[in-house]
């Protein structure tokens, strides 16, 4: 499949309703999905055949893209019973059979049930900012041990050298494969401006 | 919800230390085809809790002749992978609920999603 093909097929995926600021829920763009699933695919043959989880899935766009690029299966984990439904119904829609859902809080969970079991874990956390400082490292942790060999992950630029020391920390091997502007469209009140750029990084963990 | 994905889940309440495997109350299944990959069934059954996986299987009626041990040289042998297969990632868990096996704590399945999420005061 090719780059912009999948683009527009991630284009048909429905987003948010009503996204919550409690739970940080931005949408991962088509464009940026793609751009992630691609490389994942096609630099690192990360997909086809394996066990992937995505955290915080929200509406499901980067579990539907992995499963059109032929994840053996792709296991979507999120809170939010709003987001799993549109998720569900996206799935449905795009006769797609090769994902699973599960709703649980991925901070309280505790990983080491899960210690493992997936090849790997694609995810677009929530950043952390507002009232959620850390939650993008809860995850990371979570992702890190519940992975095999490798996680990926899109996390603020700013907090590029903090993520490199734990990373360290954890003995486990981190590389920026892109640095991308994450267009973020005014979805909150407290939105001043019409969308936001921020600077993102979009991180390979890999585990030795 | 998958057999594969219910080979991983555990029930966390407070004061479990065995919440596996969670027993199945199923009022609605289906078989959901998905396309046969060899190489991903073969690789995934050394993983497996061979043992959960087939009493799952059996709750829904779907275990049909899936042995009780695992079979030896399963990765030559299409017939078995195919099996395994249709159990892991085709039967399906609509309606339901999974029961804690240690608590009883119920977590309900609806839509297909098992709803994992605690109280306060399970956590």
């Amino acid at each position: 499949m090719k780059l912009k093909e999948l683009e527009s097929c991630l284009q048909q995926v429905d987003a948010f309703e009503e996204p919550k600021i409690l739970l940080e829920q931005y949408p991962t763009s088509p464009h940026i999905a793609a751009c992630m699933l691609y490389t994942i695919h096609n630099t690192f043959d990360d997909i086809e055949g394996k066990l992937v989880a995505d955290l915080g899935c929200g509406c499901g766009v980067l579990s539907i893209g992995a499963a059109m690029l032929d994840a053996g299966l792709c296991v979507g984990f999120d809170i939010d019973d709003d987001a799993l439904d549109i998720f569900r119904r996206n799935a449905e829609e795009f006769e797609i059979s090769n994902v699973d859902l599960v709703q649980c809080d991925l901070c309280s969970l505790e990983p080491d049930s899960y210690a493992k079991k997936f090849d790997t874990v694609i995810m677009n956390p929530p950043f952390g900012t507002k009232h959620n400082q850390g939650m993008d490292m809860q995850f990371l942790k979570a992702a890190l041990t519940m992975a095999k060999t490798v996680v990926y992950s899109l996390h603020k630029t700013s907090t590029r050298e903090h993520i490199q020391k734990k990373a360290n920390n954890w003995g486990v091997k981190m590389e920026v494969i892109a640095e991308l502007r994450y267009d973020l469209p005014a979805s909150y009140k407290f939105h001043k401006k019409k969308s936001v750029d921020i600077q993102v990084d979009f991180l390979r963990f890999s585990k030795a | 919800m998958k057999l594969l994905t219910h080979n991983m889940l555990t029930s966390h309440v407070k004061g479990v230390t065995k919440g596996f495997p969670l027993l199945i109350k199923a009022t609605e299944v289906k078989v959901n085809e998905v396309e046969f990959n060899s190489q991903f069934v073969s690789r995934m059954i050394p993983k497996l809790e061979w043992g959960a996986l087939v009493q799952a299987a059996e709750e829904l009626g779907h275990r049909q002749d899936l042995p009780g041990e695992l079979v030896p040289n399963y990765e030559t042998n299409e017939d078995f992978l195919k099996k395994v297969h249709r159990v892991l990632l085709e039967v399906e868990v609509v309606e339901g609920c999974l029961q804690c096996p240690e608590s009883g704590r119920e977590f309900p399945i609806s839509r297909g999603i098992p709803n994992m999420l605690l109280n306060e005061d399970e956590v």
